[in-house]
């Protein structure tokens, strides 16, 4: 079968690569093209490295056959807080333009191309990551492409709506509340949050050094695993980074769901959710004849210390700049900066403090579950320039509440995939919550629900 | 005695001298209500009864 150079998942380029069908070269071509015309639309981009791109295409065509590597020319593209060289790391702000272009590329997008993948560009974000909307003053919205109309979710805005239009079949995002599982919903794909500290931050802008992780996006589950696969490992750059062997999940994502232990979250996750939420995972849990239900202890409370620190921990990161370039921020960032200066330190040291007898309450479930399936967010995307939405009768700002149902789990750096299911007339994404180190749990999950059908990234009509 | 929004004014007031932080008066309806919900977050984690004993989340080792 030729091959579908505008939706292929990376996994199928590697193979048409692999078997000659496709040259590297024709497959970068095809996505800068895709690029071209679609990003007018979507303005999932902030910069293209064409000629790098199809220097490194040439290189892996050059390449004698066999042996393949694991991403042989999947083009990729990462959001715009990763150094990529020559480039200067924005991180969705006005500010950064004054910094010095990226001497390196990050550790992650040099094992990704250690791996055969292939960096077409860096992505539109919301400013300095501190959003769910994915809305951006200085660079315009990234736009979701099964709605042009409607926000992509944040902060990886550009990451979502370049994977999720087709523009690419790979990206790189960060999650320190959610920003990587509420687009990934909202734009109907697959995303990985993995264990905190399991992928470097190294050269990466950073944001809430106690929550920062970073993570891939791609419409198949196995995508995820390769990829994940590839950026896996020590980095003594990132102190946060895990000294721990890497434990490939590719070789287990087929293993398909039998004998494992999946329940519902609920209390606080079952709160508040429009029907569209309620929907997408009585379909997952179905799928999965998942019935029972476990409660997450103090999952409120949990999201409330999470917000206190990143609010405070975020203040600390740019207080030099906000005494500065206050005025060079976009308005709705800096006033909730400027507040979390002004947080008591102690009552964000109790914050840390609630977050360790949280995440010892919290390890005890994974005794008798092996995964926890919640939803991702708690509407499918809205409409760009929408300030409100009403949860449980009570009308409350969008920009710090799309995450209520990640921030929780974040907030202990639980694995998680997210699986998107293709409702209409938009999509939605479902969270399998993982143990520690258990991303092999999740995405085993998200491929079984896949192979069922009931999960899957829907084409847009662009 | 000074109303809740007046207390929390001169303590953003007090606080943006102590950190040497510029604020327009403009910002400050957005900046109260920023803190007012951070503080109501806090309050939440603060109420909740833990041991004397329990370490923070992050651990440094020497």
């Amino acid at each position: 079968m030729a091959l579908d150079h505008d939706w292929a998942p990376a996994w199928r380029i590697v193979s048409a690569i692999e078997r000659g069908e496709a040259s590297a070269l024709a497959v970068v071509e095809a996505a800068l093209t895709r690029i071209e015309r679609l990003n007018p639309k979507v303005n999932a981009f902030t910069a293209v490295v064409a000629e790098r791109a199809r220097a490194k295409a040439k290189a892996i065509d050059a390449r004698k056959p066999g042996g393949a590597a694991p991403l042989a020319g999947v083009p990729f593209a990462v959001k715009n807080l990763f150094d990529v060289k020559g480039l200067v790391t924005v991180a969705g702000s006005k500010i950064n333009r004054d910094h010095v272009p990226a001497a390196k590329d990050s550790p992650l997008i040099e094992r990704l191309e250690a791996a055969g993948a292939i960096l077409v560009g860096a992505l539109n974000m919301s400013e300095y990551a501190y959003d769910f909307t994915g809305e951006n003053i200085h660079y315009g919205p990234a736009r979701n492409p099964h709605d042009l109309t409607r926000m992509t979710g944040g902060s990886s805005s550009g990451s979502v709506a370049a994977v999720g239009g087709g523009l690419v079949p790979l990206s790189l995002g960060s999650d320190t509340n959610g920003s990587i599982r509420v687009p990934a919903s909202h734009c109907g794909i697959f995303g990985l949050k993995p264990t905190y500290g399991r992928l470097s931050r190294a050269r990466s802008f950073p944001f809430v050094t106690s929550l920062d992780h970073v993570g891939p996006f791609a419409r198949s589950a196995r995508d995820l695993a390769l990829a994940y696969d590839a950026m896996q490992g020590r980095d003594p750059e990132d102190p946060v980074c895990a000294d721990r062997d890497a434990e490939p999940v590719t070789p287990l994502v087929e293993r398909g769901a039998d004998g494992l232990r999946i329940a519902i979250a609920g209390g606080y996750f079952q709160k508040g959710a429009f029907p569209e939420a309620k929907e997408a995972l009585a379909r997952v849990a179905a799928a999965l004849a998942a019935k029972r239900e476990v409660e997450i202890p103090e999952s409120g409370r949990a999201r409330s210390a999470a917000y206190v620190i990143t609010a405070s921990e975020g203040a600390a990161l740019h207080l030099e700049r906000l005494r500065r370039r206050a005025r060079d921020f976009d308005p709705a960032v800096r006033d909730r900066l400027i507040a979390g200066a002004m947080v008591p330190a102690s009552l964000v040291v109790k914050a840390q403090k609630f977050r360790r007898w949280y995440r010892a309450e919290v390890l005890k479930l994974f005794d008798g579950v092996d995964a926890i399936l919640a939803p991702a967010s708690p509407c499918t995307a809205p409409k760009i320039g929408q300030q409100t939405f009403v949860i449980d009768g009570v009308e409350m700002p969008l920009r710090p509440n799309l995450g209520l149902y990640t921030q929780p789990i974040s907030f202990i750096g639980l694995p998680v995939a997210v699986a998107p299911v293709p409702l209409a007339p938009l999509p939605i994404g479902v969270q399998i919550i993982a143990a520690p180190w258990r991303e092999d749990v999740a995405l085993r999950i998200a491929h079984t629900l896949e192979e069922m059908g009931v999960a899957s990234a829907p084409r847009p009509v662009l | 005695m000074a109303k809740p929004d007046e207390t929390l004014d001169a303590y953003i007031e007090a606080a943006a001298r102590a950190l040497s932080l510029p604020i327009e008066p403009e910002w400050k309806p957005a900046i109260r209500a920023n803190l007012q919900a951070t503080l109501k977050h806090a309050a939440l984690v603060d109420e909740f009864p833990l041991p004397d004993e329990v370490e923070p989340a992050p651990v440094f080792k020497a």
